[in-house]
């Protein structure tokens, strides 16, 4: 039971130099498309997948450009990782920029751990052929004599042509190819590489978070991700993905202490975070070990001031491990907040859904990482 | 401005009474809905209004207001809105450049000790120099009684600042919180006290429902004679594209 000969081959590093065809599609409006966003449907706004679909319909098609989402992180930081690792791998395929920030471990480690996408493209890919001369074409037997416009091309589109589609499914048992990752660009923030200077007022964040903030804007500046910034041809969203805000590796004793000493830190943080993300096209994933922080109040402002949030919860260990009904399932994503206005549903809308994270392990297909309506157990007879 | 609550609350663009105190605060849900109602109200009905927006950008706020037929971008140019865009001011305050001369409004984010008092004094300072409506010399526009409204109180709680109980201009003052956990239930109750009318935004009791959003609990105090008279209305509503629509419990048009 192997796994499908599903391998992405070896990407071209130069395009075709020719298209099939010279027909634009006429856009209505005057904004520029970016490739992985679509505007919503309810309100307009623009739209990027997370990378996990089913998450995306979870928030209503998308996660919004400006805003963030913030992920309760589980008990051992197994599924939040997992999650972010999807978010950063969708920006690779849909050519996006990424940030990647994170104080326990190194962020080229979290790179290179991103998984595998799968792509529709099954087929072998040949390497671009050389364009031919029209003298050759005509003699060799392959020669084509109805569409012979199209002589001339490669015979497989190249891979990541389908960076197009909103939304993509990704192989967790496999890493992504070194080569399809050095091709999107990455900034990274570890905060032990960056020398903290003593600030000489007193400052109501620990260094590495007023580091991360001002290194946050001064990506978006120079890479021209400010709203502000002159509209070129060609926009690009900058993908943030920040790794266990609040835990002690940050310098925040949030965790750590009842009455921490930089209690609004991390709010402070994300409001700053808020500004930086309404005026660039940009979207964030944060994660928290909420499990360590004990003061729910802290830890209701910390969602309040987000503009999505999930907890999630891992079966590893708990009771519902041992639960037959649970057997396929591995944790559970709880929305600890209602989406962005207009409308709003409560807590309680999400809530009957409840949809429950799965690994499902079917004999011999690639691991990957759904979101599922939550289990129904018929109605046992007592006696039965 | 939702036509359905103003003849529910009984105001339009005409005519209000001065020196009122309104509250809106929600419990799990958003009221942000609300503070839109009554932007556009002020604007229409000419008053001098300052905004404190703390928690969205400029843009949103107008690009809502024009669904609503009233243009923010005009307004302040013409004088009649002040904004004070919290987030725009707060990375100033946040990652401080070395040529830093721009208003220190949120100046308590660095130093949450020195509490919200440089806000105070920008509100302050901006309506008293203003004069309140005179007409000066120069031909500008006289508006009518000023407002201040606050979107949110919540958030200012959230960075760390000790709510000071601004003092009452001539005008009304309206304030959005989000009553959730002890401090701000502190914060909501003392506001609650103070204010003449409260809006009080929740989910139904009941659970989702795709046609009604939520309920609305709108309570008047009002001081009649010797004692404080107190009236409660509780309404459903749904929000749309371009409006509010308000109804009596269980008179949903999807219900009938």
């Amino acid at each position: 039971m192997a796994a499908p000969m599903s391998s992405v081959g070896k990407p071209s590093a130069e395009r075709s130099p020719f298209n099939t065809t010279s027909f634009q599609k006429k856009t209505r409006s005057k904004l520029i498309s970016i490739p992985g966003t679509r505007p919503s449907v309810q309100n307009g706004q623009l739209l990027v997948s997370t990378g996990v679909t089913s998450l995306d319909y979870l928030l209503g098609g998308g996660l919004a450009v400006g805003t963030v989402i913030l992920i309760e992180e589980d008990r051992y930081d197994s599924y939040s990782r997992m999650i972010l690792k999807y978010f950063l791998a969708e920006g690779v395929v849909c050519r996006h920029e990424l940030f990647v920030a994170a104080a326990q471990d190194n962020p080229d480690d979290i790179l290179q751990e991103l998984p595998a996408p799968i792509l529709d493209d099954v087929a072998i890919h040949k390497p671009v052929e050389q364009p031919r001369l029209s003298c050759e074409a005509h003699n060799s037997l392959d020669a084509m004599k109805i569409a012979w416009r199209y002589q001339n091309l490669p015979k497989v589109q190249s891979a990541l042509a389908s960076s197009s589609r909103f939304g993509h499914y990704y192989d967790v048992s496999k890493t992504m190819e070194p080569e399809i990752r050095q091709a999107a660009k990455c900034h990274r923030f570890y905060p032990t590489e960056h020398p903290t200077q003593s600030s000489p007022t007193h400052s109501s964040m620990p260094e590495s978070y007023s580091a991360l903030l001002k290194s946050l804007q001064e990506v978006i500046l120079r890479e021209g991700f400010d709203v502000a910034a002159p509209m070129s041809n060609s926009r690009n969203i900058l993908r943030i993905g920040l790794h266990s805000l609040g835990s002690a590796l940050w310098g925040d004793d949030l965790c750590c202490h009842d009455n921490p000493r930089h209690g609004h830190a991390l709010t402070t943080f994300l409001y700053g975070l808020r500004a930086l993300l309404r005026s660039s096209l940009s979207v964030a994933v944060v994660t928290v070990p909420s499990h360590l922080i004990q003061d729910r109040a802290l830890m209701g402002s910390i969602t309040r001031l987000c503009d999505n949030a999930i907890a999630l919860e891992s079966f590893k260990g708990s009771e519902r491990e041992t639960n037959p009904l649970y057997k396929d399932y591995h944790a559970e994503p709880l929305p600890s907040r209602p989406p962005l206005p207009s409308p709003v549903p409560t807590p309680e809308a999400l809530e009957q859904e409840n949809p429950k994270l799965g690994n499902r392990f079917p004999p011999n297909t690639s691991l990957s990482f759904c979101l599922y309506s939550p289990p129904r157990s018929s109605p046992v007879a007592p006696n039965a | 401005m939702y036509t359905e609550l103003n003849s529910i609350l009984n105001t339009n663009p005409d005519s209000f009474t001065q020196g009122e105190f309104v509250l809106l605060s929600d419990r799990k849900s958003d009221a942000s809905f609300l503070i839109h109602h009554f932007l556009s109200l002020y604007l229409r009905a000419r008053c001098k209004v300052w905004f404190l927006g703390l928690v969205q950008s400029f843009n949103h706020y107008s690009a809502i207001s024009q669904r609503l037929g009233v243009s923010l971008a005009q307004a302040k140019e013409k004088g009649q809105l002040v904004f004070l865009e919290g987030l725009n001011e707060s990375l100033s305050v946040l990652i401080p450049q070395e040529t830093d001369t721009r208003s220190q409004a949120m100046g308590f984010l660095r130093d949450p000790a020195v509490g919200l008092k440089s806000l105070y004094e920008f509100v302050r300072s901006s309506v008293t120099s203003s004069g309140g409506g005179e007409a000066g010399a120069d031909g500008a526009e006289e508006w009518g009684p000023p407002v201040l409204l606050v979107d949110d109180l919540s958030v200012l709680l959230s960075l760390g600042g000790n709510v000071v109980m601004l003092v009452r201009c001539d005008g009304e003052e309206e304030e959005e919180d989000d009553g959730d956990d002890e401090g701000s239930e502190r914060l909501l109750k003392g506001l609650t006290h103070q204010c003449s009318l409260t809006l009080h935004v929740q989910g139904l009791p009941t659970g989702f429902c795709r046609d009604i959003h939520g309920q609305v609990e709108v309570c008047w105090r009002r001081r009649q004679g010797d004692g404080q008279y107190t009236q409660k209305k509780l309404f459903q509503y749904k929000v749309h594209d371009k409006g509010v629509s308000f109804f009596a419990p269980g008179t949903s048009s999807a219900v009938l």
